[in-house]
């Protein structure tokens, strides 16, 4: 009883905080930066160079948003937080927006009173072998040893997929990513699983990569994405519609090259909505008609990003797969700007 | 008599000490191979040491400063194991800075060349000049104002509010007596503070602005974050600690009840809750807009955490004390606060300083617990240094600088406290 008055407290007093923040978008704009929160450090997601400058897929989403509402890519203070803090972060109004590898679930939608405004990764739980190991397929797994987070979701979705195929596992529960590293190389198990973007980049820091392959295998479905507060409608359709806009460039080849020439007109009214030379979807936003095209300059279009940050190209070399556009057989899918 | 042969009529020269016990190899005797039990022991140390050392040290001897990403260091190692140093080169400015701007490292550097400054008349106070503590008492305003910059009217306005309380105090303690005095004069102080403080400060900033370029709490980082944090926790929770110690054995029922409750409370909570309370509840209770310092509130609730360990390591001095003493100092007609300084202080606190160093040892190394909180702290730094894909995978090199950087402060502390017991020790020599 005492419990459930004072997390009635909290809720009433995190509301009254949602509700007297509202107009996220002036407020950032009268402030003149962005806070963004993101992790403290997530290979190929966020993290600082040695000159504290932040890098990153996500980081990227922050930068088109900023670009985007204040014309200024730069212009965002970022929030490191832990998988702890994340949520009161953006409750509280510490943060305007959360871009954090933050897995969109029911309850963190519905019940924590937020709004997940789009995907900007599909990642999913998948399992890496050593080669010597002769493993082409995770249901040649019988038996095996398996490294493995303790109290997380994979643990769950691994006890689920072995018992579905009818085979056996022992687990070897590890408490970090990097113990985890740690125990594969010294051989403590057969097979270690998490998010598959993870173990790519896990791969990558091998001294032999090429001894390690990555199974087919995703065992999870687990949507990432930016989220912002419930209730601050206008400030959610500024996000949203800026990440949409970077997804959209990408499907109708709009780059950061080619951007200056396209701004310039074309033959295809999509394009010209999106860059502002037609229509008055800036104005709509409460924007004003470039933002589209400086939210696409500040790192390139979605798959720019993706290239630079985390794709095929980097030592982390992520192929596009579930993340490709729709056309391309992906799940990327723009609505239109109209 | 006459069975008497033979009878030495002058002294022997004295004679060097048989080669077997003098020198090296006599200490090694003597030490090393006393018996054939110490003789195993010390063979097989030695053994230890010699592989422990050989491995550490041809793993750290490596040629890899100049490398520039994980996979650099390994083409320059070709196979061999060893180190990858390049991660520090690139990153040790980052390690003790974070994030502050590169332009301004002068000032977090001032500032701590100017705290040596300012404990040197407290803990070496017959070594320098006693004008010193003059700037001893400016700096708590000093600190802050170079490390976050910003108009210098503000810590000019909080270090007035002491000079009026304290002018307040005199002026009423000649008419009213000192508890009257007391309780007016920090009236007074908080009046100031609250109330009259920010409009003189506007005013003052408005017209004459002098002033340095403010940074924000989100730059602090690093080793200077810790030290930041463990500086004024350390400084803070020892007057705090005194003054909880005293009112736990006060007469006074109210005044040892909350005493008692609060350092209860604070012992039986671990500072990571309190962190966390910092972090994220108060964020939410506090009305919308505020903009609570995100350190400053952790270095609150650290040092009310290090100021309640303290509070009961000082009550473990006074506890150790003769009641002759407390007598004794009634006997000479001193009130309570004369007592307490001339007499109980001085000897509990010489009594209580390995515990009081032990905690503040303690105290500087919970600061890395921040974080959890999303503060980067050194180690929270060697989190987003491994998140760069240069450098993911590097493990050991930042953990054991981390750890270097922590030994020098900590070790400094403990050799500063033996020397403080030595030179303070009174009794049974």
């Amino acid at each position: 009883m005492k419990k459930s008055v004072f997390l009635g407290a909290l809720t009433v007093a995190g509301l009254a905080a949602g509700v007297a923040a509202a107009g996220t978008l002036d407020d950032v704009k009268a402030r003149g930066k962005l806070n963004c929160g993101v992790t403290t450090g997530l290979v190929g997601f966020a993290a600082p160079d040695a000159n504290g400058h932040w890098e990153g897929f996500d980081v990227g989403v922050c930068r088109a948003v900023a670009a985007a509402v204040l014309g200024d890519k730069d212009a965002v203070e970022f929030v490191p937080t832990t998988g702890k803090t994340r949520f009161t972060a953006l409750a509280s109004g510490e943060i305007d927006m959360l871009a954090r590898n933050t897995t969109w679930t029911f309850s963190r939608d519905v019940d924590l009173k937020f709004d997940f405004i789009g995907v900007n990764y599909y990642d999913g739980q998948g399992f890496m072998a050593p080669k010597a190991l002769g493993v082409s397929s995770a249901k040649e797994l019988d038996g095996a040893t398996v490294c493995i987070q303790t109290g997380t979701t994979t643990e769950l979705n691994l006890a689920d997929f072995f018992r579905s195929n009818n085979i056996s596992y022992e687990p070897v529960p590890i408490e970090t990513n990097a113990e985890g590293q740690q125990q594969f190389l010294a051989g403590a198990c057969d097979v270690y699983t998490t998010d598959a973007s993870g173990l790519a980049a896990t791969r990558a820091t091998f001294e032999n990569p090429g001894d390690y392959v990555v199974l087919p295998e995703i065992i999870s479905k687990e949507p990432l994405g930016p989220l912002v507060r419930h209730g601050d409608n206008e400030w959610g359709d500024v996000v949203r519609w800026s990440l949409n806009a970077l997804v959209a460039a990408e499907e109708l080849g709009i780059t950061s090259a080619n951007i200056a020439e396209l701004s310039a007109g074309t033959n295809n009214p999509e394009i010209n909505r999106i860059l502002g030379t037609e229509g008055t979807l800036g104005e709509m936003l409460g924007l004003d008609v470039d933002w589209a095209k400086r939210a696409i300059m500040a790192g390139g279009n979605y798959g720019e990003l993706f290239e630079k940050n985390i794709g095929e190209s980097t030592p982390i070399g992520l192929a596009r797969g579930l993340n490709a556009q729709w056309t391309e057989g992906g799940l990327l899918y723009a609505p239109p700007f109209r | 008599m006459s069975d008497v042969f033979f009878v030495r009529t002058e002294m022997l020269q004295q004679q060097a000490p048989p080669s077997t016990s003098v020198g090296i190899v006599g200490w090694m005797r003597e030490n090393l191979f006393s018996g054939w039990l110490n003789s195993i022991l010390t063979v097989v140390s030695a053994l230890f040491i010699f592989f422990v050392a050989g491995g550490f040290l041809s793993w750290a001897v490596s040629p890899t400063w100049g490398a520039t990403s994980l996979t650099e260091c390994r083409e320059i190692l070709a196979g061999h194991e060893g180190a990858c140093w390049g991660v520090i080169r690139d990153r040790w400015v980052q390690l003790l800075f974070g994030f502050y701007p590169s332009e301004l490292y002068w000032r977090p550097i001032l500032t701590f060349v100017l705290l040596a400054v300012a404990l040197a008349p407290v803990l070496f106070a017959e070594k320098v000049p006693a004008k010193l503590v003059y700037f001893t008492a400016a700096f708590p305003f000093l600190m802050p104002w170079l490390l976050w910059g910003g108009s210098i009217w503000g810590p000019l306005a909080a270090a007035a509010g002491f000079v009026i309380g304290y002018f307040v105090y005199g002026a009423v303690v000649k008419a009213a007596g000192s508890l009257a005095g007391l309780i007016v004069g920090v009236a007074a102080a908080l009046i100031w503070w609250l109330f009259l403080a920010p409009v003189v400060v506007d005013l003052l900033s408005g017209t004459v602005s002098i002033g340095l370029e403010a940074v924000e709490s989100r730059k602090f980082g690093g080793m200077m974050l810790s030290i930041t944090i463990g500086i004024v926790a350390i400084a803070c929770s020892l007057p705090i600690g005194i003054v909880l110690a005293l009112g736990r054995q006060s007469d006074l029922m109210i005044l040892k009840s909350l005493c008692v409750g609060f350092i209860e409370f604070i012992r039986g909570v671990p500072l990571i809750t309190l962190l966390f309370v910092a972090s994220t509840l108060l964020n939410i209770f506090m009305p919308p807009g505020t903009n609570f310092d995100i350190i400053m509130r952790v270095i609150i609730m650290a040092t009310l955490f290090a100021s309640a360990y303290m509070a009961e390591v000082i009550r473990g001095g006074l506890a150790a004390l003769p009641k002759g003493q407390y007598e004794g100092a009634d006997s000479l007609g001193l009130n309570y606060w004369q007592a307490q300084r001339l007499i109980i202080m001085p000897q509990a606190l010489k009594i209580s300083i390995p515990g009081i160093v032990s905690t503040f040892i303690g105290l500087f190394k919970d600061t890395t617990l921040v974080s959890v909180i999303g503060l980067l702290d050194p180690l929270g730094l060697s989190n987003a240094i491994r998140a760069d894909t240069d450098w993911n995978g590097v493990v050991w090199e930042l953990y054991g600088f981390i750890a270097l950087l922590f030994f020098i402060f900590c070790f400094s502390m403990s050799r500063y406290s033996m020397y403080l017991e030595r030179k303070l020790r009174t009794d049974h020599q």
